[in-house]
């Protein structure tokens, strides 16, 4: 793996702590979710626990919340002459000057959710209407889940979606970046190659767009399944300025964003460890998309796995 | 004499355009073949080529509309419903958003064959949730479906002509949403037609009338919303039977849509729906096509005939002279 960015040692700014100690608590707050539903995406939580503390607490040029919100009870689909509540709300109010975040993978729902909680956005009790019929925190978010702009569930259609939305700010005048997180696997559909063509043609430089790489999908590892790799050589021939980094390093995270060039987007390649955090993990190698308990036995080894988890935090 | 029209949309669409600075147009390879060439070069800067790729210029679209722009998309209609559909579905329609898709080549209009030819576009559109479906089948209609579309506070999808046309309706009685145009008033038969075929079925109500039957012919140019008090007064009042004639495949368009329309009225006479009968088409001339599928005139009065289980002994060359146009001059001819 090559690293064209590297963390520099010794750094020790106050937003390095502050946004280690917000990924350490998405994944235990997200691991305790996992194991009270008795399963759940505990993969992509230990995946982008660092780049989602990284954007929400100091990629993202978002206004700050003004109180964490408590989502609203869902009230029917989008449909004309009717009102229709946006999860973006949790990422602040939209202004010219502010960045936009489009979240991809919206499988990656609930390490989204505490990610909002813990950088203040979403109420602590939001994550209790995770998966409950008649609730917006759904278990594959829609536009109406906290943290979505879009619904992105079929996967790949943010970014393209992206691209409207930064063209029509460029058009505007406005000085907001459109950030865009994607897990890897989307990089197998044809829409995210056909969506990079445009970004370059039209020379969308207002664009971010940062992947979670952590190489595995729903059937296993993806060099098994497809292979997209190589990743970064592929989207620099299709016109994008990439930094690749250690997707679990914080300070080659926001050394990454610095590095975007004029007339292209910026891709940073967060490559990430899906266990990271839980090494437990490993053991169901290669198959790491959804946790599925097989037996009591193993529940138990992942209880003990999560106190561990919450003995070290509290030291 | 029937006044034809030579790409009308061409002009109407840069002139409605002047005024409105929201309204962008996004087009895949097809820009002169959609009649916007032009447009783009007198609007360079609300002009995007998205290539050929479809899936993403309906995720544009939709990110422009987000932020307050009208994107109206030209490609062939085959390209925006087969090509794209989960993109349209999910980026477009489930948001509900304002792009206007204007669809062209509906139905059998082309030589291009089975690719280009859109022949169950309104089946899968009306299936589409949040959708508006119109259908344009003269001059009129494609200079005054533009407002109606612009109006609608959601996805548009519109079944557009280009090149030659026929001015059927005047240009005083502009396109208006879910209101059907009655053609002519009567009770044996309901004759309810759309599109390019309402010019055949003029032509077929003429010669019937002069039979002794009589035919109320409505022309729908609103395929969803389908409710239309117009359309359900005439069903209740005919006595003889239904016809429906649509350039499209009769599985889910016009002619499902008014079966639907009378199972729910118990509308309790026959049904005879006119149109590609479940079957894909092929590249020939429009005329050919017309007359093989049954989507002409003598087709519609044969269905006359069955209904009224009665021959009406109507010499075919009793109808008025069809308008054939250039279908193989080089002024007429199908380039891409």
């Amino acid at each position: 793996m090559s690293k064209n960015v590297q963390a520099e040692p010794g750094n020790d700014d106050a937003w390095i702590q502050k946004a280690k100690a917000i990924a350490a608590a998405i994944r235990l707050r997200g691991f305790e979710y996992v194991m009270q539903a008795n399963g759940g995406y505990l993969s992509q939580i230990c995946s982008a626990a660092e780049l989602l503390a990284y954007l929400y607490s100091h990629g993202l040029n978002l206004a700050p919340p003004e109180a964490p919100l408590k989502p609203s009870a869902f009230t029917g689909v989008p449909r004309a002459g009717a009102g229709y509540e946006t999860g973006a709300r949790f990422n602040g109010e939209s202004l010219p000057d502010r960045d936009r975040f489009f979240f991809s993978p919206a499988h990656y729902a609930l390490p989204l959710y505490v990610a909002l909680i813990e950088t203040g956005r979403m109420h602590p009790d939001g994550l209790s209407e995770f998966n409950k019929d008649g609730s917006t925190v759904e278990l594959i978010g829609a536009e109406h889940s906290p943290g979505f702009e879009t619904t992105t569930g079929s996967l790949s259609q943010a970014l393209s979606q992206a691209a409207g939305v930064a063209i029509a700010r460029r058009m505007k005048g406005e000085a907001g970046l459109i950030w865009v997180m994607m897990s890897d696997g989307e990089y197998q559909e044809g829409q995210t190659w056909e969506a990079f063509q445009a970004i370059a043609f039209h020379r969308l430089d207002n664009m971010r767009v940062i992947v979670d790489v952590n190489e595995q999908q729903c059937d296993g590892p993806m060099e098994l399944v497809m292979k997209i790799e190589p990743l970064a050589e592929r989207l620099r021939a299709f016109g994008a300025t990439v930094v690749e980094i250690d997707g679990h390093d914080l300070v080659a995270m926001d050394a990454a964003k610095t590095r975007a060039e004029p007339g292209k987007a910026l891709v940073i390649l967060a490559r990430t460890d899906p266990a990271r955090g839980v090494p437990l993990l490993n053991e169901r190698c290669p198959m790491l998309h959804y946790l599925r308990f097989t037996s009591a036995e193993e529940k138990n080894k992942y209880e003990a796995e999560l106190a561990a988890m919450r003995e070290r935090s509290s030291c | 004499m029937l006044e034809i029209v030579k790409r009308p949309h061409v002009e109407n669409f840069i002139e409605w355009s002047r005024n409105r600075p929201e309204v962008l147009v996004l087009s895949a390879d097809l820009t002169n073949s959609c009649e916007v060439g032009r447009w783009r070069d007198t609007y360079p800067d609300r002009f995007f080529s998205m290539g050929m790729a479809e899936q993403n210029m309906m995720g544009v679209a939709a990110g422009l509309a987000r932020e307050g722009y009208t994107p109206w998309i030209h490609t062939f209609a085959v390209f925006i419903y087969r090509r794209s559909y989960d993109q349209l579905a999910m980026s477009i329609a489930y948001p509900n958003l304002p792009a206007r898709m204007v669809g062209f080549l509906p139905g059998i209009v082309t030589p291009g064959g089975v690719t280009h030819q859109a022949i169950e576009d309104v089946s899968i559109m009306r299936a589409t949730p949040n959708m508006t479906i119109l259908e344009t089948g003269d001059a009129t209609e494609v200079e005054t479906v533009l407002d109606v579309a612009q109006a609608v506070d959601g996805p548009v999808y519109i079944r557009m002509l280009r090149g030659e046309m026929p001015r059927l309706f005047p240009k005083s009685e502009p396109f208006q949403l879910n209101k059907a145009r009655v053609l002519s008033e009567g009770d044996d038969i309901l004759l309810i037609t759309s599109g390019i075929v309402t010019e055949e079925a003029i032509r077929a109500t003429k010669a019937v009338s002069l039979a002794g039957v009589s035919v109320q012919h409505l022309h729908v140019s609103t395929l969803k919303p389908f409710n239309d008090s117009i359309v359900k007064k005439a069903l209740s009042g005919v006595k003889g039977g239904v016809i429906t004639m649509e350039n499209h495949t009769i599985v889910g368009g016009l002619g499902s849509a008014v079966a639907e329309l009378m199972a729910e009225s118990a509308c309790a006479v026959p049904l005879l729906r006119f149109g590609l009968l479940d079957t894909y088409a092929h590249g020939a001339s429009r005329q050919y096509l017309m007359a093989e599928y049954e989507l002409d005139a003598a087709a519609l009065i044969r269905g006359v005939e069955a209904i009224l289980k009665r021959p009406l002994n109507i010499a075919l060359d009793a109808l008025e002279e069809a308008r054939i146009e250039d279908m193989h001059s080089l002024a007429k001819a199908e380039a891409l």
